[in-house]
């Protein structure tokens, strides 16, 4: 399935990139954090980040959907 | 909107013009600045950037639960974005009530909910010449096993 991910902070400079589609055979976030934490060398372990999809915070263990747009979110800083 | 980003200087004039009301007796802000020291680093500039279509709900959701809590009359974050030197505005919030007690409770809420929820994030230029994104350099080199180091109580479920 192909999936629409955007990188935002720490995890753009470390991904080289602001997004991206991909074509994965993850079935949940945390699935595919595994596969693009392996390609790019993520310092940020799952534990602290939290994930949205479609633009709305989800569950690590959400079944993925065709075309679904994902984001990692590190630990915020705003103020 | 009650909660929204900006790329230039906030506006704090019109800002808390939106929260007037012939009911409110007063009004509350708080003012974010940049600082010039972090964890005993010397900060030369900011950069802030955010998730904004996420940010906005986030930020919606915590001011209009802040209304519905205390209870207020009006409020209002505006949360700059982008590159910012020593003394501007990061982010403002302003709440107008009927009686001051209820507008600082609320102002106190909105700006901790704030920098605990909404997906923001700050890049610190030192004088070094470094430079780390806040609450991400320091846990990736700290694992999970600190659970008292500070920048894990950021980490909210």
């Amino acid at each position: 399935m192909q999936f629409k991910i955007q990188y935002y902070a720490l995890m753009r400079e470390q991904a080289g990139r602001s997004e991206e589609t991909v074509d994965s055979i993850a079935a949940t976030p945390a699935d595919l954090y595994r596969e693009l934490a392996a390609r790019y060398g993520f310092t940020l372990a799952r534990e602290q980040l939290k994930v949205a999809v479609n633009s709305e915070f989800s569950d690590w263990s959400r079944r993925l959907a065709a075309g679904d747009a994902v984001v990692f979110i590190p630990p915020v800083a705003g103020g | 909107m009650r909660f929204r980003f900006t790329q230039t200087a906030i506006d704090t004039s019109q800002a808390r013009r939106e929260l007037l009301d012939f009911g409110a007796g007063g009004y509350v802000s708080f003012e974010g600045w940049v600082r010039d020291q972090n964890e005993g680093h010397e900060v030369t500039r900011l950069e802030y950037e955010a998730f904004q279509e996420l940010a906005v709900k986030e930020g919606e959701r915590i001011v209009a639960d802040a209304v519905r809590r205390f209870p207020v009359k009006h409020a209002l974050c505006i949360h700059r974005v982008g590159t910012l030197a020593l003394s501007d505005m990061a982010v403002w919030v302003g709440v107008s009530s009927t009686h001051r007690g209820e507008a600082f409770d609320a102002c106190r809420f909105i700006i901790d909910e704030v920098k605990h929820r909404v997906p923001i994030w700050k890049k610190e230029h030192y004088r070094s010449g470094d430079s780390g994104w806040v609450n991400c350099e320091r846990c990736a080199a700290a694992p999970a096993h600190q659970p008292h180091d500070e920048t894990a109580a950021v980490i909210h479920k």
